[in-house]
Order: C-alpha cells, then sequence, then structure tokens
C-alpha cells in the first residue's frame, strides 16, 4: 500500500496487478476524510458505506475477470452542483438543502459507468458563486495549507479535498475561474475544458454560457485520465459539440516539439503580487529551457474582462435562479406566516388592499430567505442589466465586448501554441477578508474570466510558494478543443518540476 | 451612475425578492459600486461589433420529433414544497 498521495494513475496500475483492492484504497481517503475533514470541511456529504459497497463490487468483478470501467476502484469526489439521482444536490444552497434529483446529470452518469467510487459531495459557493467558498450556507472550507485561509471557490471543497488527500481525483465547475482560482490556491492541478467540450445535462446551472465541468487532481496525468471520461458530445445537451476526444491518458505523456509560447505583459503591470510574478517568470525560463519558444502577445481587451463577465453572468443568472420559486421543488416560506403578515398589512392601509398578492408574497419571501447575500446581490445585478431602458447600455454592450475579447484571443493563438500567466493576482487570503467588498472578491477573477468569456480551456498547475509557504499557480490557456495541447505543456512542466508533489502537513 | 433606493426597491419586485430595509441600504450602494466599475465599458467603441451571445456558436441543433419516455407524474412531484395527487399547490394567484 502506498500513501493517501498516490497518483491516480498509479493507483490504476496497482489496482490491475493486485497489489491493491478498491476497498483498501477507499478506506485510506476515508480515514482520511474522518480523521482531517472536521478541520478542513471540504465535504457537504460523505456516504463511506455506499463507497465500500461499491467499491466490493468492483474488486469482486475485477477479480473474476469481468469487464470493468476506465476508473474502475478510483474514489472521485463531486462538487455538490451536479444532480445525482436521489442523493442531496443542495449547490451550497438552503434552497436546495432538501432536493433529491429524480435523474443523474451525464458527467454523474459517466463516472458511475466507468465504475469510479463516488465518495462524498464537495463544499461550494452557494450556486457557485464565490471566490472563497464562503458564500456557502453550510460551512466555510479552509486551506490545507493555512487553516486560517480560504481555499479559493467557488470549487473550494474539491480542490481542498485533493490537496488534504481525501480522494485522488475531483470534479468541479468553473464558470470564471472557479476551478483554477481554487486548484491555484490549494495547491493542486485543475482544468476548465473549452465550453461545449464537457456535458451540461445535470449540472445546476448559474450562467450557462459560461459553466463547464472539469477535473481537479494532484498531477496533469490524472487529469487527462479523468477528462478522457468527461468530455464528449451528449444528445442531452444541445450546446455540447460534437468534437472527437483524444486518447488524453496516451498522449499526455508526449512532450510537444517546438512549443510556442505566448505571455501578456499587461497581467505582469499592476496588482500582481511580487512572489506570484517572480514564479510565473521562474515558469517561462523553465520552458524555454525544455525547446520552448516565447513572445509577448498583447490581449488589449482583457482588462474589461471582470465589467463583461460582472454584467453577462449576473444577466443568465437572474434567469436560471428564477426557477427557485417554492412552487416545483426546494424551499418554500411558512405559508402560515406569510398569510398572516399579508393580512397585517392589509389591516393597516386604509383601503383594505394588500401590496401583492399571496402567490407573489409566497415567491418573494421564499426567495429571500432561501437565497444568500451574494446570490440576491447578482439576481439583482442581472434584473437590473436586462430591465427596461438599460438592456443596451449593460449587456448588450457586454455581449460585444464579449466578442472583442473573444477576437484577442484567435488573434494570439495565430502566433502562439498556449498562453501563459498567473491564475490570481494574490495568494489564498484570510476568512472576511473581502466579504464586505464584493469589487475586491470579483476583481480574484482578474486573469480568469476571459478564458470562459471566450470559451476556451484553460489550465492551473502550481509553479512555486511563497515564503509563507502559500501555493501559487501557472495558467495556461489554449484554443478551443485544444485541451490534449493543454495537458501535454502542463505534463512536460510537471515533469521538470516537483511542486505538485508538495502535500501540506495537516495537524 | 448609481442607483436610488428607489431603482433597488422596484428591482427587488422584479426579481421576486424582498429585502430588509438593512439589506436595502447595502444593496444600493454595493450595487452603485458595481455598476459604476462596468460602466468602464462605455469607453469602447462598439458600433460595429456583433454581439457574442454565446461561447459555443452552434445553432440551429435539433431533436428528432419522437416523443421519447419522460419522468412519470409522481417522480416530477417529489420535490414539491406541497401537492395533492396531482398538481402543485401554491397559494391564491389573484388575491382573494
Amino acid at each position: 500500500m502506498t500513501s493517501i498521495h498516490t497518483n491516480a494513475t498509479d493507483w490504476l496500475q496497482q489496482l490491475a496487478s493486485g497489489e491493491c483492492t478498491s476497498r483498501e484504497i477507499t478506506q485510506l481517503y476515508l480515514d482520511q476524510i474522518n480523521q482531517h475533514d472536521s478541520t478542513i470541511q471540504a465535504f457537504l456529504q460523505v456516504d463511506g458505506e455506499a463507497a465500500l459497497e461499491q467499491a466490493d463490487r468492483i474488486d469482486q468483478r475485477r477479480q473474476a475477470g469481468q469487464p470493468i470501467g476506465r476508473l474502475a476502484g478510483l474514489p472521485v469526489a463531486v462538487k455538490d452542483i451536479l444532480c445525482s439521482l436521489d442523493q442531496p444536490t443542495t449547490c451550497g444552497s438552503r434552497q436546495l438543502e432538501n432536493f433529491r434529483p429524480p435523474y443523474d446529470a451525464t458527467v454523474i452518469a459517466r463516472l458511475k459507468q466507468e465504475d469510479a467510487v463516488l465518495i462524498g459531495r464537495t463544499n461550494m459557493d452557494e450556486f457557485a458563486m464565490g471566490s472563497s467558498t464562503e458564500n456557502s450556507a453550510f460551512q466555510p472550507t479552509r486551506n490545507p495549507w493555512d487553516t486560517d485561509r480560504i481555499p479559493g471557490g467557488s470549487s473550494g471543497g474539491a480542490a481542498a479535498c485533493i490537496a488534504a488527500g481525501m480522494a485522488p481525483l475531483s470534479i468541479g465547475t468553473d464558470t470564471g475561474g472557479s476551478i483554477r482560482q481554487p486548484a491555484a490556491l490549494c495547491g493542486v492541478s485543475g482544468m476548465k475544458p473549452t465550453y461545449g467540450r464537457v456535458s451540461r445535462y445535470g449540472l445546476v446551472a448559474f450562467a450557462s454560457s459560461l459553466d463547464q465541468v472539469g477535473p481537479l487532481a494532484g498531477s496533469v496525468e490524472d487529469l487527462a485520465l479523468l477528462m478522457e471520461v468527461l468530455a464528449g458530445h451528449d444528445p442531452l445537451d444541445s450546446t455540447s459539440a460534437p468534437v472527437d476526444v483524444p486518447a488524453y491518458r496516451d498522449t499526455v505523456r508526449q512532450p510537444l516539439e517546438g512549443l510556442r509560447i505566448g505571455w501578456v505583459p499587461e497581467q505582469f503591470s499592476s496588482g500582481l503580487d511580487p512572489e506570484i510574478e517572480a514564479a510565473v517568470r521562474e515558469s517561462i525560463r523553465l520552458y524555454q529551457s525544455l525547446g520552448a519558444s516565447v513572445e509577448e502577445i498583447s490581449l488589449p481587451h482583457a482588462q474589461y474582462g471582470i465589467a463583461t463577465y460582472y454584467i453577462i453572468a449576473p444577466c443568465e443568472a437572474s434567469g436560471n435562479l428564477a426557477r427557485y420559486d417554492g412552487v416545483h421543488y426546494g424551499y418554500r416560506t411558512n405559508e402560515q406566516a406569510m398569510l398572516a403578515e399579508l393580512q397585517e398589512q392589509r389591516a393597516a392601509v386604509e383601503d383594505g388592499q394588500a401590496p401583492e398578492t399571496p402567490l407573489v408574497r409566497m415567491y418573494r419571501k421564499t426567495r429571500s430567505e432561501g437565497f444568500g447575500s451574494e446570490v440576491k446581490r447578482r439576481i439583482m445585478l442581472g434584473t437590473y442589466a436586462l430591465s427596461k431602458g438599460y438592456y443596451d447600455a449593460y449587456y448588450l454592450k457586454a455581449m460585444k465586448v464579449r466578442r472583442l475579447i473573444r477576437q484577442d484571443y484567435d488573434q494570439a493563438f495565430q502566433n502562439v501554441d498556449i498562453l501563459l500567466g498567473p491564475v490570481t493576482a494574490s495568494p489564498a487570503f484570510r476568512f472576511g477578508e473581502k466579504t464586505d467588498d464584493p469589487l475586491a472578491m470579483y476583481l480574484e477573477d482578474l486573469y480568469t474570466v476571459t478564458a470562459n468569456l471566450a470559451g476556451i480551456a484553460g489550465i492551473s498547475i502550481p509553479c512555486g510558494f511563497t515564503s509563507n509557504s502559500l501555493p501559487i499557480g501557472l495558467q495556461l490557456q489554449a484554443p478551443p478543443f485544444q485541451e490534449e495541447r493543454l495537458l501535454r505543456a502542463a505534463h512536460m512542466f510537471q515533469q521538470a518540476t516537483d511542486w505538485h508533489l508538495r502535500r501540506p502537513e495537516l495537524s | 451612475m448609481s442607483l436610488s433606493r428607489q431603482d433597488v426597491e422596484k428591482i427587488s419586485l422584479l426579481a421576486r425578492l424582498q429585502l430588509t430595509p438593512e439589506e436595502l441600504a447595502t444593496m444600493t450602494d454595493q450595487l452603485s459600486q458595481i455598476v459604476e466599475y462596468v460602466d468602464q465599458l462605455s469607453e469602447l467603441e462598439t458600433e460595429d461589433v456583433e454581439p457574442m451571445a454565446h461561447a459555443a456558436e452552434i445553432f440551429n441543433v435539433f431533436a428528432e420529433d419522437k416523443s421519447r419516455p419522460s419522468l412519470d407524474r409522481d417522480e416530477a412531484l417529489k420535490n414539491a414544497p406541497k401537492r395533492d395527487d396531482e398538481c402543485y399547490r401554491v397559494p391564491a394567484v389573484l388575491g382573494e
């Protein structure tokens, strides 16, 4: 047996050779969760018994020589935003606290199909809105490198559970940086695939033109393993792309010859933490030593990324979250109390007219009680930007700037194969540091949102540590559907460095 | 551009939210601050730019016009906060 930080790819070899069983592996991670998750709080749900039963079933099939899937016996943690048949799927919200989906998301179905052991559901910012996981209605997740600090978000639990050795593989989602930013702040690897690469069927929608599911793991090799299962066309998601999926786990080991890397000087100009800047510049030199050529690239509209994103994402969210009305599923306000309140208000006015109908009041109270403050803020922002008289100035304008951002990338990728830069401007911050300043929190996504707006692929891998031992992430971006190129380039980096092998000591 | 408290109250009705007086005050400040920030887009000339509504510009994805099984009624009603045998139940729609 080896340690909790064993590569998923290595686990598969050990399973195949009979050195260990899925039950042993699953038990190892469950023990780690039992021992440390009361502190880290990466998981919202862990069903150890069900996981061990699933592990046993796969072990038996393996021993009997029956066909098994590509992830057979490997524990996988899933962000609590993907519908799982009859299992809690809370999205980090009171609104969905007691919701049990009547079907599996395609991603969940694929994991089951490939015989993964679904070990637990990870914590997140409510409806994936946030960059610190502090917006979870249930608990904050702590950064395993420094438990006084946030793990990033919104896939904070997904990244923290990998760093803390509680699962070898995990699934996150990324709408503006929600896989890459927590991966960077927790010192693990994470990829946001091209929009359309992975099915969104059964993914609780936040901003439908930006949301994308992707893998997090301890190494790029493991990302490749998981991507091969996640990626591919799904007839149930009409925005999923009918594009062939390469055999990522085979090709990931092939280095890229003559790799042309672009870096964006604007990203190094202001506000970037000097230690992060130094680590990213060092990464550029490393690629040069591996034979890559490097050139400066300009993305002139990237500076408008946050403004564009914080119009488009809230607009889409305000529509998507209209469904949480207390009628079909999820939370509903206490009806008796709501009717009594209306009655009282009617008695207080002269004409005896209620300010609104019982139905509208039910909607309003349900939503106000069920949503946290960040979700309300974004719904309000989106409703405002789409309201009469403002549509052209905000939503239409943002859609036009989105096109300019995409065109910058298209132009850049005519000259270089990948773009390299920081993931975040600063390392993990302390709890509460940005909660009263939404705009400061939004600026966390500065380097990541443009990939979502443009719909391209991006990856975050560890590239160093600050002087107080906080992880630093390196972002690589590639044109649409070039995940293979990203994985290969990132694997080259991990072959030459050991940043991704470092793990925090948990007390 | 800054928002007034009345603007925010009106938006809260459109958004089907009910904000407390404290929330209204905070929301007015915060939304104003965010709107002021996003107003920077107005400095860009975009007259001739085609809006981009979606990252994957896939058009006209049609499904075959064929019936297939869907959730049965009981499954669909399973998560309802309030239901009877065949319907969702809601408070009065048109007042009383």
